[in-house]
């Protein structure tokens, strides 16, 4: 049977890396072993997707869909059901990472297919991706590439690239900024085609020579008559952007890191860290894949427990899946989705190109109250199967003192460290009613909702908050 | 009773997805506005006129009476220059005072902060609704959002724990006590915990004390301002409510859409002014009506598409009643993209409220000096 420690272990992996697990998944996990589970999560392409017919069934036209809310619905589906958790929560790195937003986009269909990319290429070659993202339709228009033209240009995408995308402020000059945005005139979506009366039609890239710069640039030091793919070839061989990119990775699967604008004068919180990843970027030439790989197997990462304040897409597709309510398809998505739009994230609608603050400035005073009450709700309700699951698994170890008790629960939901203050708490609350016993029927049914408020304070609880 | 020495309130009613300006405030003896409106207009018949050039929708009849008593301000032409007609980002503009850049702070928050600087009471700014408007979000600010006022509150919503609630509470409170050597993020997210428990607290007390003889309707917007109204009855101290009521986007089938948007928001309006009146505590309370944008002056068959100029509305005792501003040309030559151009940037009236109505410095709330109004 797997020991406490691997189970942490594990649960720490499948809350980074996915959106969490039951204690079974664990258990299974951990039978099969830590590297071998990394393995499995960055080759996603190895196992099969989810369901989409299933998921078209009984979500139909979810996914898609002109309402950003519907989208947010068939995300946060495949956030709770994908058998491949890491492709989701690299579509969602990546969502992060190079926000765009539909505020400015008005096209949620848009919207839906640059996440489709982002989980074809999310575990490629940062090049090529940089190369997706400069051809994307939605991070064209987001950007203003569509009015990036020989002989005037629009700095918006190339500025962006730059400061946001891959190298970050201080490494670049407003030259550069103005060279590169030359190689990527003529990037462009052809005019719109009036939704009148045909219906949306899908944006597609072009490269329209005719509007392309062919002259002479010189960019980072480098001349020549670049075009966008030899920028990206540039700028893929920065220190910077190998160092850019390592921050962005450890900021959101290892640790919370001050906000991105802050880098520039704000050290790495672990330098060793960031070294090891900028290692394996220039080992591999930028092999996403394999970055994330150093990272999993890292001690820097299986020592960063609870690290992480919770996004709240990662607060309310956790929950879900261990209170187990929402397995397959079903009614309810939409409500999680706006679930994460009340807690202050709202898929497909980043506030800016500099996308959300993370960390502690998730929290406001509005946003804790939700997540305290959607996780107490889930977590304390034990007629859900997976908290009904919890139960049975506490109710197997037999009479528990109060100790023992929280231990157990703490032990259910994660497992969870938590501080003094909390532990204190749930002692008190284990202590009111002496031993936890289940001999007689009277027994099993105190017992049961003894367990559930105790599920409910944990849920509660500021350590809960982390990931 | 007297309300002079009353701290004075702000209730922010915001018509989320645009309303209609053109068909609530109509300039009904232009022609152009039959011209332009074949579909979604409003028969000349069944208007109600204010003067010999404009009227309201009879739909808005409540909020006519109270403009017949001198309480209600409209305030034509109000907007911002380069009207992004994006639902998302006009309302960001509204809610940050940023036209040019992202903001992120909100503009009710800093009125919230200025109130009360050292942040003492929790309920100084109060949101009803789900979710907090990026409006009231700023860090460091404590605002209280209650989505449903009987309910409100920590822990509200799991499973047979009615008994224990209280005891809970205090283990809740407890549990986001100060932990020593847990870092600055353990200490923040306890410091919020225990604001929002506080709030809680005493809030619920205010449904418990509110009597009235007023039956709002069971509308949403009814029972938000019915939040608003025993809250602010209370005397919690609140200065800044926020509520959000819609969605006015009325691309498609505009007509019986938003008449039913305008009966059900009229009505509350009514009801919860008539609801201070009982308590006599009508004087010292505003209400702003705002939208992010005005609808396009050509419907498009059966609704209309996003506009630029639209209007604001202040209700109170204390308002000057009357038409602020120039209602924008519905002549060709003057529209932009086939929309209202906006006369009047929407920060002069913030900024009105914040200095003549809350005595409060506007210049750093929305960033610089805009043109006031004569509103009270």
């Amino acid at each position: 049977m797997a020991s406490r420690d691997e189970m942490a272990l594990m649960a720490h992996l499948m809350r980074r890396a996915g959106f969490g697990a039951t204690r079974e998944e664990l258990e299974a996990r951990v039978a099969v072993g830590y590297e071998a589970t990394v393995e499995e999560l960055i080759n996603p392409h190895d196992h099969p997707p989810i369901d989409e017919d299933i998921m078209s069934r009984f979500m139909p036209g979810f996914e898609g869909s002109a309402l950003v809310v519907n989208n947010g619905a068939a995300w946060m589906y495949r956030m709770v059901n994908s058998p491949r958790p890491l492709e989701e929560k690299m579509a969602l790195f990546l969502h992060q990472l190079f926000a765009t937003g539909f505020a400015k986009v008005d096209n949620a269909p848009e919207l839906a297919v640059q996440f489709e990319m982002f989980r074809r290429h999310g575990f490629g070659k940062f090049r090529d991706l940089l190369v997706e993202l400069a051809k994307n339709p939605a991070m064209i228009f987001w950007l203003d590439n569509h009015g990036n033209h020989k002989g005037a240009i629009n700095e918006n995408w190339g500025r962006e690239l730059l400061e946001l995308f891959s190298m970050g402020v201080g490494n670049y000059s407003e030259d550069d900024i103005k060279e590169a945005s030359r190689a990527f005139t003529g990037w462009t979506i052809p005019v719109k085609i009036p939704q009148q009366p045909l219906g949306r039609f899908f944006w597609s890239f072009e490269f329209q020579p005719e509007d392309h710069d062919y002259g002479e640039k010189t960019f980072l030091g480098h001349t020549g008559a670049f075009n966008g793919d030899d920028i990206i070839d540039i700028i893929v061989k920065q220190p910077a952007t190998a160092r850019f990119l390592a921050r962005h990775l450890y900021n959101f699967f290892v640790a919370d890191e001050v906000q991105v604008p802050a880098w520039n004068i704000t050290p790495p919180n672990d330098p060793d860290a960031i070294d090891a990843l900028v290692e394996e970027y220039n080992r591999t030439d930028g092999d996403i894949r394999c970055i994330l790989r150093a990272l999993f197997n890292s001690d820097f990462f299986k020592n960063a427990r609870f690290a992480k304040v919770k996004s709240p897409a990662e607060l309310v597709a956790g929950t879900v899946r261990m209170a187990g309510n929402y397995n397959g398809p079903g009614p309810g998505y939409t409500e999680l989705a706006m679930e994460c739009n009340y807690q202050g994230q709202e898929l497909l609608n980043p506030p800016s190109v500099e996308s959300w603050h993370t960390g502690a400035e998730w929290i406001d005073g509005g946003a804790l109250v939700r997540r305290v009450n959607f996780s107490a709700k889930l977590l304390g309700d034990t007629s859900l199967p997976g908290v009904q699951a919890m139960v049975q698994h506490i109710k197997a170890q037999g009479s528990l003192s109060p100790e023992q008790l929280v231990d157990q629960c703490l032990a259910v939901i994660g497992p969870l460290e938590v501080n003094d203050a909390t532990r204190g708490e749930l002692l008190e609350q284990a202590r009111q009613s002496g031993d936890l016993c289940w001999d007689t029927e009277d027994d099993s049914k105190t017992s049961e909702a003894r367990i559930g408020v105790l599920l409910a304070l944990v849920a509660a609880s500021r350590d809960y908050q982390f990931a | 009773m007297t309300t002079t020495h009353k701290d004075p309130v702000l209730v922010v009613l915001q018509m989320t997805g645009a309303n209609d300006y053109l068909n609530s405030v109509i300039p009904y003896t232009d022609p152009l506005y039959y011209d332009n409106r074949p579909k979604v207009g409003v028969p000349e018949d069944q208007m109600l006129p204010i003067d010999k050039e404009m009227a309201f929708n009879p739909v808005l009849a409540p909020i006519k009476k109270l403009y017949d008593e001198g309480k209600v301000a409209l305030i034509h032409g109000i907007g911002y220059e380069n009207s992004p007609r994006s639902h998302f980002r006009s309302m960001d503009i509204w809610h940050t005072c940023e036209p040019d850049k992202i903001g992120t702070e909100g503009w009710a928050a800093k009125v919230v902060r200025d109130l009360d600087p050292t942040g003492e009471n929790v309920l100084k700014g109060v949101n009803v609704g789900q979710g907090l408007p990026r409006a009231l979000a700023l860090k460091g600010v404590p605002v209280t959002s209650v989505s449903n006022l009987e309910s409100y509150g920590i822990l509200s919503g799991v499973p047979g724990v009615e008994q224990e609630r209280e005891m809970l509470l205090e283990r809740f409170a407890r549990m986001y006590s100060p932990a020593i050597g847990t870092g600055p993020t353990m200490d923040y997210l306890g410091q919020t915990g225990r604001d929002a428990l506080k709030g809680a607290d005493v809030i619920r007390a205010a449904p418990a004390q509110y009597q009235s003889t007023i039956e709002y309707a069971d509308t949403p917007i009814s029972k938000n301002l019915r939040d608003v109204a025993s809250v602010y009855l209370a005397d919690l101290g609140t200065q800044v409510f926020y509520t959000a009521y819609g969605s006015f986007d009325s691309h498609f089938n505009q007509t019986p859409m938003h008449n039913q948007l305008c009966t059900d928001m009229s009505r509350a309006i009514t009801d919860f002014f008539d609801d201070l009146k009982e308590h006599d505590a009508g004087d010292n309370l505003i209400m702003m009506l705002f939208t992010e944008f005005g609808r396009r002056v050509m419907d498009n068959g059966t609704g209309t598409d996003h506009g630029a100029g639209g209007g604001a509305i202040v209700i109170g005792n204390n308002v000057k009643g009357g038409m602020y501003g120039v209602y924008p040309s519905l002549k060709p030559e003057h529209l932009t993209e086939g929309d209202l151009e906006p006369n009047y940037d929407f920060r002069g009236l913030y900024s009105t409220i914040i200095d003549k109505w809350l005595s409060l410095d506007p210049v750093p709330i929305v960033g610089g000096k805009y043109e006031q109004l004569d509103l009270f």
